[in-house]
């Protein structure tokens, strides 16, 4: 989690009408707030209204904002207020369908079977092998990169969500189920699945290019 | 349940609990020492852990230039 920043200078530079200071913060968090309102909505371009809702609601508003969360959260909050509005893909039950899901994230054929002597446990060509490490600049890491960011567009919904608010954008557990309103359980299962199903395709790609 | 080891199809469940410490103590022990004898859950935890990583380092793609032209007309005619 970034560290609680003192945003009272940005806050004031906003209030000023200062332009540079806009267009910053809009760089900065746009491709996020996208990612993230494209999860609730079912287009590209209703994401970009959602988006530009969210900061003329900022303009609207700053002159109130008292700064008792961070810009960013605030932001995030009328962001997913805006975008659940909007989004004709929200089901109220999803609670519940989450809970009920209890298929594992991993290839069952990947254990041994009940008859074996280590039942559950890694098949012996099933083990799995740590991932390379790819330092900072590294053509594997930045294909990697490029490979999860795909895997995370195509996950269900409430997953990409969670998973991009988590570990794209850094909030804490606490933080997504009070903006998402979920419980910590289901945050957790949500991003569990996420991580899991990024997690695959990126084996999938190593073993690929490592064959 | 104290001396009932996990298996690896249950530990790759709970890695997302792990890694947030959301684990009570008994199921963390049991994570934990099942971990010191199986190498290929220390893997699937690295994996884990490097998948974690890589998502946060998808950066921000670049806005399309005419919606960020849009946002800060936006602006303008705001203030």
């Amino acid at each position: 989690m970034i560290a609680a920043v003192d945003e009272t200078g940005l806050v004031a530079a906003l209030r000023a009408g200062d332009q540079t200071a806009f267009a910053q913060l809009v760089d900065r968090h746009t491709p996020s707030m996208l990612r993230v309102a494209r999860g609730y909505v079912p287009s590209h371009e209703i994401a970009e209204e959602v988006v530009q809702e969210t900061w003329i609601a900022l303009l609207k508003g700053i002159d109130k904002f008292e700064g008792r969360s961070s810009l960013r959260t605030w932001l995030f909050s009328v962001l997913i207020n805006i975008a659940k509005a909007r989004g004709s893909r929200e089901r109220r039950d999803a609670d519940a369908a989450i809970a009920a899901y209890t298929a594992g994230t991993v290839d069952p054929a990947r254990f041994r079977g009940a008859d074996d002597r280590y039942p559950g446990h890694w098949r012996p060509t099933d083990v799995p092998a740590a991932f390379p490490d790819t330092p900072e600049g590294a053509v594997l890491g930045d294909e990697l990169v490029d490979v999860a960011r795909r895997e995370l567009d195509n996950l269900p919904q409430r997953q990409r969500i969670v998973v991009a608010l988590r570990d794209m954008l850094g909030f804490e557990s606490a933080e997504v189920c009070e903006l998402l309103d979920i419980s910590t359980a289901n945050q957790r299962v949500l991003l569990h699945r996420g991580r899991a199903a990024v997690r695959q395709v990126l084996e999938d790609y190593l073993a690929e290019v490592g064959s | 349940m104290t001396e009932y080891s996990m298996d690896c199809n249950e530990l790759v469940e709970l890695v997302t609990a792990y890694l947030d410490d959301a684990l009570d103590s008994d199921t963390r022990s049991r994570f934990d020492t099942h971990l010191l004898e199986c190498d290929g859950c220390e893997n699937y935890l690295q994996q884990f852990r490097e998948t974690v990583r890589t998502v946060g380092r998808i950066g921000d793609d670049e806005i399309d230039p005419a919606f960020r032209k849009r946002l800060l007309d936006a602006f303008k005619d705001f203030r």
